[in-house]
């Protein structure tokens, strides 16, 4: 348990939170290396599929970043995520993980420093909850 | 070579980026492990990857290794996307299927411990290649162009920018929001390094872009909101009531010259006053007058009327209403300027307390010959001469703590110019100077800064100021010498503060309207700061002048010029190629229950009838031109009917397995 590294899988919008984590290594920011961003063209395009998918083979945490309200490259795709991401808290927690686990957070392509502080205080709250329960066994 | 057949070939390009990648990143470990994958019939590792010989490698290795696709793991996608996409189509690929794995931004400049980033690297590499695998083969969409530009902004950059275009033989339409083009330049005096008449050298453009065929000049104007995408975007502009029928109009001067109403001008920095129905100054283009309706007596208690009466062609229209038209538009150029800092917040100045603590496009309207003082310096309290003079340079500018943390590049030249403007006027003045650092980085402006100083004897203290009070007649500034450790105080007649300067009013909205980014200051932010700075993320929307960052104007005139000269080079094609990776309707799959064409933000989805099997069925069908990809119906389609192009969920769910095994 001392060596637990949390695994978390960070869907970044092209337009916003991509840009604002390029700009984080553009920067020569430093943080911690748990995140591995996948990236989708629109907060909105990640199908609540995708987060329970990634639940369920052992992230143990998955972030979500997507544009400011209003700042939307396509308009609303970040408000149709908000909704999304309420439910997804209230069913995870039904599945036993804590919503914790799951953070929804607007990052503009100027926020570098951010999309850092967001990275590590989720590996820091992450750590405090321990592995996913759902986790298979080794 | 069939590119979408079931057993991929695919090769990965792990790039050292010198040292950028390589000092952090094992990258050869990367290459191993990555070549250890299935499918994977290549991974090999270079110093350069973009770079010719990088290049060439790969296309050798596409031909050597029989490769069906493409991954390279190097900087950030947003960079070098293109560059590899190209260079893989040119060895016979399939440019879709050639993919970026950022190892750089999002892993080497992120991460310090050499093996943790290996491992991330090696993660990220290992979902582009799982994405790769099930990438398709894809041709570009092809969309007609609509050629006519629209330019924001009608301050020097924009004009030139308008005039550009307009003279490439494109239709251009110059929105402002004023009355008058002309913006900030309008309003200074003379310009450095050459101290040419600011007047003297725009309003020739001013007219030009008047009388252009192909310029349709939009002023007393705004952008209401943006539609559509690169090529077809629908603008609404919202004409705001000038009530003054300006097609009648002659500006003969009779209404204002009349007006009983009197307000602080605009354009004379408020050291004059101007009438409720006004022009804003004389050299105006179009030199047509707008009622103020918050300051008409008319409007605001029911009285008066005089403009009416004196117009003798019958031109005012106090009924006029606003007007929003729609303009069909295939570039847009932001051209939205800046403004000075408020002077108010600088309270350790006395800013907006002290009459004869000024900001420096004040002193421009006192320096101007066609300013109320007709370029006399007085002191605006009471009128006197002025003998002793302070500038401030960096007000507001490179004060992380309080102010602007940027610098704001313009005023280290004008405070130059105005010390020397200055001492033409008043010979036996004395002109003080106190700076940070002096920055005279331009054609000509180191040579100007000495002769400030040299020939006019301007005196230069390196310190900052740290407050100004008024003692009687007196504006007392303290500073300190930093060059001498003294402690510096100089009675002064009046202080000019050479103001921070910020995006203009309103940049937000505008923003907000057109769908691109503002950098942490609230300037306009280009596709990438060196290789594409007068572009926005957004294609088709391009950037001129100060909105983008702090300028001066021969550097507002170069960017106008080059965002012109992109929206010239699109307009050269007829038809625009669009990326492909945009929605698909699986028509056999979609039960017509319509989520989809309710949550689709750009109206690309619609509801048809068709018949299958002899029965009558309902689904979406999706207009490709439309559709921008963002995936928001994908992710609410209950079937799975819609799936993105080279997105699809299964791609994604192989995706997310690789990173977490």
């Amino acid at each position: 348990m001392e060596n637990y590294e949390p695994k978390i899988i960070a869907f970044l919008c092209k337009w916003c939170t991509y840009a604002g984590a390029d700009l984080a290594g553009v920067s020569r920011l430093k943080f911690s290396p748990n995140a591995i961003p996948i990236r989708v063209m629109c907060s909105g395009r990640v199908d609540p599929s995708f987060i329970l998918d990634a639940f369920s083979k052992g992230a143990d945490g998955v972030l979500v970043g997507g544009c400011h309200p209003g700042d939307c490259h396509y308009a609303q795709g970040n408000y149709k995520t908000l909704r999304r991401v309420k439910l997804l808290k209230a069913l995870i927690k039904e599945m036993g993980l804590e919503e914790e686990r799951l953070r929804l957070e607007w990052i503009s392509a100027s926020e570098g420093n951010k999309f850092k502080e967001v990275v590590n205080d989720m590996t820091i709250k992450l750590k405090e909850l321990g592995p996913s329960p759902l986790k298979k066994e080794e | 070579m069939d590119s979408n057949s079931s057993s991929p070939r695919v090769g990965v390009f792990v790039c050292h980026c010198g040292s950028n990648i390589a000092g952090t990143v094992d990258v050869e470990k990367v290459a191993q492990e990555i070549s250890k994958m299935e499918g994977v019939a290549y991974a090999g590792t270079y110093i350069y990857m973009c770079s010719d010989p990088g290049q060439k490698l790969m296309r050798e290795t596409i031909e050597k290794e029989k490769l069906d696709r493409v991954v390279v793991a190097a900087c950030s996608p947003t960079l070098h996307e293109k560059t590899f996409q190209i260079n893989s189509k040119n060895a016979g690929l399939n440019p879709y299927q050639c993919e970026i794995a950022n190892i750089r931004e999002h892993c080497s400049w992120v991460h310090e411990d050499n093996k943790k980033a290996t491992e991330k690297a090696i993660k990220i590499t290992k979902s582009i290649v799982e994405k790769v695998k099930e990438d398709k083969s894809l041709t570009d969409i092809e969309v007609p162009i609509t050629k006519k530009a629209i330019v924001i902004g009608g301050g020097v950059s924009g004009i030139q920018a308008a005039l550009d275009i307009a003279n490439g033989g494109y239709k251009t339409y110059l929105i402002e929001k004023d009355s008058s083009i002309g913006g900030k330049m309008a309003k200074l005096s003379e310009t450095f390094p050459t101290l040419d008449c600011s007047q003297c050298i725009l309003t020739p453009k001013m007219v030009e872009a008047s009388n252009h065929p192909n310029i349709e000049l939009m002023t007393y104007s705004e952008v209401e909101s943006v539609s559509g995408y690169v090529g077809n975007f629908k603008v609404k502009i919202k004409k705001k009531p000038t009530s003054v029928n300006w097609d009648l109009c002659t500006g003969c001067g009779d209404c204002y010259n009349k007006c009983p109403a009197k307000v602080p001008s605009e354009f004379q920095e408020g050291l004059s006053k101007r009438a409720a129905i006004y022009i804003p100054f004389p050299q105006a283009v179009p030199n047509k007058p707008v009622i103020d309706r918050e300051n008409c007596l008319y409007y605001q208690k029911g009285i008066c009327k005089i403009c009416e009466k004196v117009c003798k062609i019958g031109a005012i229209d106090f009924d006029m209403k606003e007007d929003i038209v729609e303009i069909d538009t295939g570039a847009i150029v932001v051209a939205t300027g800046y403004r000075e800092y408020p002077l108010e917040n600088l309270t350790e100045y006395g800013g907006g307390k002290y009459p004869n603590v000024i900001s420096g496009l004040k002193f421009e309207r006192l320096l101007s010959a066609s300013g109320p003082t007709g370029g006399q310096i007085i002191r605006p309290s009471d009128g006197k001469s002025v003998k002793d003079i302070v500038f401030v340079q960096c007000a507001g500018s490179r004060d992380i703590e309080e102010h602007k943390p940027y610098c704001s590049k313009i005023c280290c030249m004008y405070t130059a110019k105005h010390a020397m403007l200055f001492k033409h006027k008043v010979h036996d003045g004395n002109a003080y100077v106190f700076y940070i650092d002096v920055r005279t980085a331009g054609k000509d402006y180191e040579e100007f800064y000495y002769r400030t100083t040299e020939e006019d004897h301007a005196l230069y203290t390196r310190g900052k100021v740290s407050k100004i009070f008024e003692d009687g007649e007196k504006v007392v500034v303290w500073g300190v010498d930093t060059l001498t450790g003294k402690k510096v105080e100089i009675k002064a007649d009046l202080a000019v503060l050479a103001m921070a300067i910020e995006p203009s009013v309103g940049i937000k909205e505008l923003q907000q309207k057109l769908k691109i980014s503002i950098d942490e200051n609230g300037f306009l932010k280009e596709a990438h700061p060196k290789l594409r700075p007068v572009e926005s993320m957004t294609s088709g929307i391009f950037f001129a002048g100060a909105a983008q960052g702090p300028k001066d104007i021969p550097e507002s005139v170069s960017q106008a010029g080059a965002a012109a000269s992109k929206v010239l080079s699109m307009f050269s094609s007829n038809m625009l190629h669009k990326e492909p990776l945009i929605c698909e309707i699986d028509e056999d799959v979609c039960s017509g229950c319509g989520v989809c064409i309710a949550l689709c933000p750009y109206k690309a989805l619609e509801a048809e009838i068709t018949t299958k099997e002899g029965k009558e069925v309902k689904r979406s069908k999706l207009n490709e031109a439309l559709c921008q990809g963002c995936g928001t119906c994908s992710s609410a389609c209950p079937s799975g009917a819609a799936t993105m192009r080279n997105d699809e969920t299964k791609n994604m769910f192989k995706m997310i397995e690789v990173i977490l095994e």
